[in-house]
């Protein structure tokens, strides 16, 4: 099993370093700096660190203001907060303005656990993602988040990315390089193409892994840049395997299923299959228990994969 | 009273008459006398009620009880520069109460920021001049507003990067009395007296009336001036259609350290046009041709 690494930690540490290399960027939080951990940013800048208290409309105004006065801010609270408690802050303030405004939201999906249905953020991507001129990326580890926090710094434009609250496996070594806009082949198969993000891409690897033993050979695909997506991979998926499953820790209708059932539609129509939550909220528990409980495991991917090649021979 | 150094020019010219052209400028940002003022007041009422005639919607009311308060910074306060409308060290001015959109693009036209001619295209379609902000695409406009209650954090940031680059610009806010409904303006408030923002003056155009009839009825605001006393505001309170009153409330905010101000400026809704004044109907409605008749010749 690989070394499990936070997310977290790798975005607040990150973020220091950028501090270090351009005093134009600045941190906002909402209260929350010990757990997205833009404490670090605080501790060494305080100066150019802004805790607005719980306050998240007020926090994306206020990071919009620095935006259009040549800052670069990073404005950081819970995913279930924003975009969701400042739906029309980001839309009015950010998106439409197009401004250089970095939300970096942690603790999305169910994996956050214990905590229960207030803090389980997975309408996120969904309301994110349905705002014009919005980046949205979602790390698939601490090294993913690392290069991704920097990739973000150095463009401009409003991104939102999203970090989960536990430690994950990681994915990629020290010499991996994210490319904004792009799709990452994990894996090479011929059967069927597993597309996933975050918490969801280490399970797709085990599944495939998995499936190989039964005989079948699936692609792996990260796609971190969840808008806009990477619709030169997404068709070239479907034309050589002939068979989609996309897996993430979000609700079914509106992030990365649909996402790609959209471009699959429009480019190149094959059977799909879609690991998420259904459309209910889930309970507290704790986070390996909730993945389990609501379909987002290994196994489920494993399962979708066979009901999609089947449906594919039909 | 000493006055800022001004960025643009300070050749003074007579203010056109009030029979002038309606679409036509006096082109200048820069004047010393409340005569004048009062001048150019009324030529921005003239633009409001023909612009917003001419479009057949928009809203007038809140436009109107504005007029001083947006003449006053734009014609004697701000440091600005209508040919270069990013010049870094301008003072900022935030139109949060976005509606009030009209008397924004007829003072930034009066100023020189686009010709004159150009309010006559408010509202179509492809205009630079949207129904609400936007500062994607009108020049010297400084938000995308319209969803009322975001300016005044807007402003805090704006206020904060001017502090953290040692710029020595100013921000102030144009709220609107209704706005203040909105939860994001105390979190605002709280924060820009936490953050101790003196480079930010907010100015509350307290017309007493909103689109449901007079504040005290739809949502009582009430001790107002304690309120934003409460919340660590340095608070001043003027008759906000006197320019003496508002140019001394102004001058007297840069001399307080520590803590935003806010003015309270008492207005009248639809002020200038007797049929809309205190006239909860005119707050987003464009009068008919023969009202905009009646109106610009009440404001000859």
């Amino acid at each position: 099993m690989p070394e499990k690494v936070s997310l977290r930690e790798a975005y607040g540490k990150t973020l220091v370093e950028l501090g270090k290399e351009n005093p134009d960027i600045v941190m906002l939080d909402a209260d929350l700096s010990r757990s997205t951990m833009t404490q670090y940013f605080a501790r060494e800048f305080p100066g150019r660190s802004f805790d607005c208290g719980i306050a998240e409309q007020n926090m994306v105004g206020i990071a919009a203001g620095l935006a259009a006065s040549g800052k670069i801010p990073f404005a950081s609270t819970f995913a279930v907060f924003a975009p969701g408690r400042c739906f029309d802050q980001i839309r009015m303030s950010i998106a439409q303005p197009r401004l250089n405004v970095k939300i970096v939201a942690t603790h999305g999906g169910i994996s956050v656990g214990e905590d229960g249905t207030s803090h389980h953020s997975i309408e996120d991507l969904s309301l994110i993602s349905s705002l014009p001129g919005f980046t949205v990326i979602v790390p698939a580890d601490a090294i993913e988040t690392a290069q991704a926090i920097r990739v973000v710094a150095a463009n401009h434009g409003p991104f939102y990315i999203r970090l989960c609250r536990p430690k994950l496996p990681l994915v990629y070594d020290e010499d991996y390089r994210f490319n904004l806009g792009k799709a990452v082949t994990l894996r090479q198969g011929k059967d069927a193409t597993i597309i996933a993000i975050g918490i969801m891409v280490s399970a797709a690897l085990e599944a495939a892994e998995s499936l190989n033993q039964e005989g079948m050979d699936c692609s792996v695909l990260n796609m971190p840049t969840l808008k806009p997506a990477d619709e030169a991979a997404i068709t070239k998926a479907a034309v050589d395997t002939g068979a989609i499953v996309t897996a993430e820790d979000h609700l079914e209708h509106g992030g990365l299923g649909s996402i790609i059932a959209q471009l699959v539609t429009r480019h190149h129509p094959v059977p799909m299959e879609f690991v998420a939550i259904k459309d209910t909220y889930a309970k507290s528990g704790k986070s390996a228990e909730l993945l389990q409980r609501y379909g987002l495991t290994a196994k489920d991917i494993e399962q979708a994969v066979r009901a999609v090649v089947r449906k594919k021979g039909a | 009273m000493s006055l800022p150094e001004s960025g643009n020019s300070s050749s003074k010219t007579s203010a056109k008459s009030a029979k002038a052209e309606v679409f036509s400028s006096t082109a200048k940002t820069k004047v010393t006398s409340v005569k004048e003022m009062e001048a150019i007041a009324k030529r921005l009422r003239r633009h409001i009620i023909s612009m917003i005639g001419k479009a057949g919607s928009g809203h007038p009311g809140g436009s109107l009880s504005a007029v001083e308060i947006v003449t006053t910074l734009y014609f004697r306060l701000l440091r600005h520069k209508p040919q270069d409308p990013q010049w870094p060290d301008r003072d900022r001015f935030v139109l949060s109460k976005g509606h009030a959109a009209p008397l924004l693009y007829a003072t930034l036209a009066e100023c020189g920021y686009f010709p004159v001619e150009e309010l006559a295209t408010l509202r179509q379609l492809d205009s630079r001049l949207q129904g609400h902000t936007d500062r994607t695409v009108t020049p010297g406009v400084e938000m995308s507003a319209g969803a009322l209650g975001q300016g005044l954090s807007f402003g805090i940031g704006i206020a904060l990067a001017g502090r953290l680059n040692s710029q020595k610009y100013r921000v102030y806010v144009l709220l609107g009395d209704g706005e203040c409904d909105e939860g994001q303006v105390w979190e605002a408030a709280m924060s820009a007296a936490h953050f101790k923002v003196d480079n930010l003056v907010a100015i509350v155009d307290n017309n007493g009336l909103q689109i449901d009839g007079w504040n005290c009825d739809v949502m009582n605001l009430e001790p107002f001036n304690k309120k934003w006393q409460a919340f660590g505001w340095h608070v001043i309170e003027v008759d906000g259609h006197n320019f003496t009153q508002l140019i001394d409330a102004f001058e007297q905010t840069k001399l307080v350290k520590g803590q935003p101000s806010v003015i309270i400026a008492h207005t009248i809704k639809g002020k200038g046009v007797s049929f809309m004044e205190n006239n909860p109907d005119f707050h987003g409605k464009a009068p008919n041709a023969e009202q905009v008749e009646i109106a610009l010749k009440e404001l000859e």
